[in-house]
Parts: C-alpha cells; structure tokens; sequence
C-alpha cells in the first residue's frame, strides 16, 4: 500500500506542477479578475506540490526501511541484512530514487520560494513559480513515464540483491542530498532570472532576492564537492581526492558557473551593472546542474554513480535538458534587449576585477565542458577517445593560477574607480609573502614541480592577502558578508596550499611483508603486526594491524580487504592516522602466493588534510555572509515593525 | 564609456574568452587526445614515449606472474590483434583477473614494455571506468 500511495501523491504533484505552469501564464497574461485569482493561487498550489513530492519520498524511504521486496526498486538495490542507515539512504543510492529526491529538493525549493520570499515584486514572483513549476513537470514526466521507482515486482523477491558496497558508508547518507540542494539552489536562481525575463525587472532588487539562493546553492555544492573528494580518498583507497573523473566534474562545473554568479549578482546588487551578464550566468549555472544530472543519470557514462545503463532515460534528460536550456536561451534572447543597460565603470575598479574574476571562471568552466563532454561528442560519431588528468592541468592549471592572482588583488580594489598605483601598494605584503615563499622552497625543495612550487607560493600569498581587508578595520563593526569574502578566500588559498603539498611531499611506499616485519615511510616506521579475520554487519574481512611510529608518537591502524557476498564484492578499507602535519595513509593488498608476504601501500602525506580543510572554510565563508545578510534583513523587519 | 558601449566591450571580452578556453583546451587535448591506447594503437602508431597515456584491453589468459619482489606483477594486454607487456608495482584492483578487461596508466619503453603506474582501481559490475563500458575502446580510435 505504501508504494501506491507514493505513487499516487506523485502523479498529484505532477499535476499541481502543471496547474502552477499554466496558473502562473493565466496570472500574468490577464489583467482581469481571473488573472487576479491565478496569481493569488500560485503560492498555495507551489506548497501543496511540495508536501505531496515530499510525500512521495517518504512512502520510498519507508519501503526501502522496511525492505518490502514486491517493489522491484527495492530488490534491486537493498538487502534485508544490510544496516539500517544504509536501507534509509539506500533509498536514494539508486537512479529512479536519487531523481525523486532531486523533484523532492525542487518542490521543498519550489514551496520555499511560495512562502518565504518577500523581495521580488508580484509579477516577478508569479513568473519565478511558474518557471519553477515547468522544471518540475519535466522532471515528473521522466520519474512517471522512465523510471517510475515505485514499480512493483510480481513475484516478489526471496531476497534483495544488494547495495554497491562502495556506497555503503556513511558519505551516502550526506553527500548527494546536499549536492541535490545545492543544484536546487541554483534551479531557484534560474528561474528567477525567468521571471525577471518576462516581466523586464532585472536590477538591484532582483539581485538582492536571487543572491540568498545563489548562496544556499554555492555553500552546498561547495560542501557536496568537498566531501565527496574526502569520500573517494579513503573509499577507493588510490591515495587521490580528485581525479578529473566526468561524474566530479559534473559537479565541480555548476560549482564554477555559481562561483562567477555570485561574485556578478553581488556586483548588480551594490552597483546595478553587469544586468545581463547575470542573468546569463543564471541560465548557464542551471543548464551545467542539468548537464551534470544528464551525464551522471543518462547512463551515458559508467561510474561509481552511473547506475543503470538505459539509452531511453539519456534521450529523455536529453530532451529535457534541450528544452530548458533551448527555452532560457531563447526567451533570453527575446527578452535581454528590453533590459536597460546597468551602470558603467572604470576598468580598474571592484567591478572590473569581479568582471576578470567571472571571464576567467567562465574559461576554466570552458575547459572542464569541453574535457568531459568532447569524448561523448566523439563517441557519437565513432570514434572513442579518452581526456584524463593532464588535459585538465596543463589547459586548466594556469588559469586557475591566474585567478588566484585576481582573487587576491580584487578585495583590495575600490568600487567605480581605483588608482592602479595605490592598489600596487595595498598589495605589498602578499606579493612580499608569495615571493618569500617561492625563494624559500626554490633554496630548500629544489627538485618541486613547477605547478606545485607556483600553487604553494600563491597559495600563501592569497592567504595574507584576503586577511588585509580586515586588518584595517574595527572588527566588530565589519559586517558578517565580509568576514565571509574574507574566510572563503582565505579557505581557497588554504586548499591550494594543501594540493600543492600533497603533490610536491607525498611519500610512498609499496613493500611485501611478513608478520612483524617493518618498513619506513616519510618519518613513520610501519610494522605489520598480524592480519586476522574480522566480521561485519554484511561483510566478512581480513584485517591487518599496523604499528606506526615516529619519535614520541604512535598509531594503530587496521586496513582492511572487506568481502561482500550480495552482490559478491571485495573492497579494500584503508586506514588513516590524522596528525597536524598530515595523514599516514595504508592500504592492504593480497597476499603473495608464492611467499605468504603481504602487500601493503603506504603514504604519507604533509598537510593533505589543508585541501579539506579549505573546502571548509570556504562553505563557512559563504554562510557566514547568508547568515549575516538574513540577519540584517531581519533586524530591518523588525525595526520596522516596532516604528510602523 | 557609455554603458551602452561598455555593455559590448563586455560582450565581445566574454567571446574572447571562451574563444581562448576553446583554443587552449584544443591545444591541450591535441597532446591529449592520444590518451588511450590499445596495444594494435602501439604497433601501428608507434610507441608514444615519455607521454602518460592510458593503455586498454584484455589480460591475457596465464600471462599473470607475480615478481620475487612481492609487490611487482607482470602481465600481458592484448586486443586480440596484438599485445603489450605490462609491468606494475602496486596492489592490484579487487576485481584484476586473467581473461578480464583491464585499462593501466603509465608509459611506454622503448623496448616496447609498459610501466603502469596504476590500475584503473575498483571496477566491480556497476563501475568500469569509462572506457571499459560495453566493448573496448575501438582500435581506430586513434587516427594520425
């Protein structure tokens, strides 16, 4: 009964969806009394809409918890031995689950918007729901007519076939929900930018309403990348955090559109310029999380989260993805004419460096697009190719850098107009900083990479630079935005500073070894002190215990190879000791026929944790300025209230 | 400037530079594009040496030997037109088996051996890395 219900309270929405479009076109075509009564219902119907998908995901959370194995979903892709967190968020560790999660983030956004949002001007509003009801219906059509997650299975199964056992950890609970919102966030911001297409009010109020979602939005896919990068380091035990994989790029390019969206919108809300230019970058940062649904959902590629291989789902995301971007362009370019210009200002100014700062996002945003789709485009007319890691660092890497250098200059910069000389001077103490650092490793590490000894100096210079903007300041009356600017900059020069470690230091060591024998990687001596067999919940394991030393500290760490037997797997669970300085990292291998030996690999890696660490900070940052702009909103309101 | 003519220099910047971003990752990836090889690419292109690149296919049924060492294996890709040498030290992935498809990073020798420095890791039925999906990267993939 549960599935029917789910399945029921998703057809509703589906068609409130549809209700939403064409009550949103009603209110803003009539200006009569049937107009008036449309837009009044909008709100409402968003709201009902996203109770009843939020419905919908719970009657599937509820099937899954309960593991009723008539639900074909179910069978599938869960197991009824398996741990009970990893039944509830298995629920959304499959396709057909982890798109109703996706419509269910949309509708909770969609009934926020309804509720909550009180900057926009009426006919803004209106337009902005009924943009946000058509995402909707798609997305319904596609969980409706291609991949209908309540389907049931006649005969029901004995038994389930099991959860991937790489998405059995705690990671899956967390990181594609807050990847959904972030996604979400910026479905919000695009159709924002509908709205104000259609009714021609694109200026400073618009951006001030858009720029809390682009926020939300920018914070969470900050957290989702930063996390999932955590995941696939201790996970897939390779010792790497990112490797140029499309499935983290399809993540890392929404990111990149909304990096240089916020940084824009911020420039249309204190200075109303760059009208257009925002509005685009609205456009472009929704179709990159729909070109990322697309190729992590089309089973157009295979990986760790491609879960079914079906050419019909592709060619129907494909189809959606065509229509919504095809229609923003179009209605853009009907539209953006009608849009006055906004202000003017000098090139050396906060604007012009913020104007840099999106050119230059926008080139790497390019580069990452043609890397992770150019194989696809080759593969459709026959010819299979691959793009890996050195494509992205030799096109990406010294843009990247350049925008570094941006980053660390533009804060220093005045708004309208600035001094090239003065703004030279500002910029003593950082340039003092990367250059001390660059001769410094140049003397004492000779033998870095180029990109490493570069990453690592302007890593240290963006640190001390972003710190400048406060310096000078009475802290207590520097509003929270800034310290927010000021934490997520310093956050970014603190992960670069780890990737540039973690390139440039890292020691590894790969030895056979008997029980009690020892090895020495980086400072650490690492003995094998036996491996013995271990049992999980769903597993069985062998595990080896490690000893590890360095003058006055020690660790104990228990790699383990993990054997599932639905489906029948073997993982390997690496073991991390964290110290201030960095992580010892061990992975075990097989054993070695011949010799009885074990295999180990072991790293040790100065300072990897900075990378995380900087991911961090640069979530922190960008709640920090939500957060104080929602204060002040609500300071506002209140005073207010209190003086009518 | 009028922000009616600052509009269009930011117009025509913004197409610059994505005409850059195309022109750099083109440059790029004319270095990259041969990144996958399979061992009939190596024959019939020549080996390409000093250059990371991926190599793809099959391991040969009782190419498998482990070196004395412990932690070094040697095995033999092939296509089933030609084959390559591999040698890699390291743990190999969970599901590295004779007869099963295989895609090592590294580099080729000049005596026609490849050093891998890694394994493509963890492919079990539902992940394989791109190139492993469905059939093998096809030979002609690589036109000079």
């Amino acid at each position: 009964m549960i599935a029917e219900s789910g399945l029921a309270a998703l057809w509703l929405a589906a068609m409130l969806a549809g209700l939403q479009l064409l009550l949103g076109v009603l209110a803003l075509r009539r200006k009569d009394a049937a107009g008036e009564q449309a837009m009044a219902a909008i709100g409402p119907v968003a709201i009902v809409q996203g109770a009843l998908v939020a419905i919908a995901m719970a009657s599937l959370i509820a099937v899954f918890v309960g593991t009723d194995l008539s639900v074909k979903l179910v069978a599938e892709n869960s197991h009824s031995a398996k741990p009970w967190i990893y039944k509830f968020a298995g629920a959304w560790g499959n396709h057909e689950g982890s798109m109703l999660l996706w419509v269910t983030i949309l509708g909770a956004g969609g009934a926020l918007v309804a509720w909550k949002e009180r900057a926009l001007d009426r006919a803004t509003h209106v337009a902005t729901l009924a943009a946000q009801g058509a995402i909707a219906l798609g997305f319904y059509a596609f969980l409706l007519f291609a991949s209908n997650p309540f389907a049931r299975l006649n005969p029901a199964a004995v038994e389930g076939q099991g959860l991937n056992p790489l998405l059995q950890d705690p990671g899956l609970a967390f990181h594609p929900s807050t990847l959904y919102a972030g996604y979400v966030g910026l479905s919000v911001a695009f159709s924002f930018a509908v709205g104000a297409l259609v009714t021609g009010q694109v200026g400073p109020v618009f951006a001030r309403a858009m720029r809390p979602w682009v926020l939300g939005a920018w914070v969470l896919l900050t957290i989702g990348i930063t996390a999932g990068s955590y995941w696939a380091y201790y996970e897939l035990g390779w010792g790497g955090w990112w490797f140029w994989d499309p499935v983290e790029n399809a993540s890392l390019m929404p990111w990149l559109a909304a990096t240089a969206l916020l940084h824009s919108v911020n420039v249309l809300a204190a200075r109303d310029g760059l009208r257009a230019w925002t509005v685009m970058l609205a456009v472009v940062a929704f179709s990159m999380s729909m070109i990322g649904t697309f190729l992590v959902r089309s089973g157009i590629l295979t990986s760790v989260h491609a879960f079914a291989v079906d050419p019909r789902r592709g060619a129907f995301i494909l189809g959606l993805l065509g229509l919504y971007i095809g229609g923003a362009l179009a209605l853009f370019g009907a539209r953006i004419g009608q849009v006055r210009a906004g202000r003017s200002f000098a090139f050396v100014s906060r604007e012009g460096g913020l104007v840099v700062n999106n050119l230059l996002l926008s080139v790497i945003l390019g580069i990452v697009l043609i890397g992770t789709l150019y194989p696809l485009v080759a593969a459709g007319f026959g010819v299979r190719l691959s793009v890996g890691p050195p494509f992205f660092q030799a096109a990406a890497g010294p843009i990247a850098l350049a925008l570094v250098a941006v980053m660390a200059v533009g804060p220093a910069l005045r708004w309208r107009r600035d001094q090239a000389e003065a703004v030279l001077i500002r910029m003593l103490w950082p340039l003092v900083a990367a250059a001390g650092t660059f001769a410094l490793l140049l003397t004492l590490a000779g033998r870095m990479s180029i990109l490493s000894l570069l990453g690592l100096s302007f890593g240290i210079g963006l640190i001390v630079a972003s710190v400048l903007p406060v310096t000078r300041r009475n802290w207590r009356r520097t509003p929270l935005p800034i310290w927010g600017m000021v934490v997520a900059h310093v956050g970014m020069g603190v992960s670069m500073v780890g990737m540039a470690c973690d390139s440039a230091f890292t020691a590894e060591r790969l030895v056979a070894l008997y029980p009690g024998q020892a090895t020495i990687v980086g400072p650490w001596r690492v003995q094998l002190d036996r491996i013995y067999p271990n049992v999980g919940p769903n597993w069985s394991a062998l595990e080896a215990r490690l000893t590890a030393t360095r003058d006055g500290d020690g660790a104990t760490l228990r790699p383990q190879q993990r054997f599932f037997t639905d489906p029948p797997t073997t993982t390997s669970e690496s073991a991390i000791a964290t110290r201030w300085d960095g992580q010892l990292y061990t992975v075990l291998g097989q054993q070695d026929a011949a010799t009885g030996r074990w295999q180990l690999r072991l790293w040790w890696k100065p300072f990897v944790t900075l990378i995380w660490l900087g991911g961090v900070l640069i979530a922190l940052g960008g709640a920090l300025a939500l957060f104080g702009r929602w204060f002040k909103g609500w300071q506002q309101r209140r005073r207010e209230a209190l003086w009518g | 400037m009028t922000p009616k003519s600052q509009r269009l220099t930011l117009a025509l910047l913004a197409l610059a530079a994505i005409v850059a971003a195309v022109l750099l990752a083109m440059s790029a990836m004319k270095d990259q594009a041969a990144f996958f090889y399979t061992p009939s690419d190596a024959q019939r292109q020549g080996l390409p040496l000093g250059k990371a690149v991926r190599l793809g296919g099959m391991v040969e049924a009782g190419s498998v030997r482990r070196a004395p060492d412990g932690v070094t294996v040697r095995f033999v890709v092939t296509d089933g037109k030609a084959t390559t040498p591999v040698t890699f030290a390291g743990i190999t992935p969970d599901l590295f088996r004779e007869k099963s498809g295989v895609v090592a990073e590294g580099q080729f020798q000049p005596d026609g051996r490849f050093v891998a420095t890694n394994l493509l890791a963890k492919h079990d039925e539902k992940y394989m890395p791109p190139e492993m999906a469905g059939k093998l990267h096809e030979s002609r993939s690589l036109k000079p």
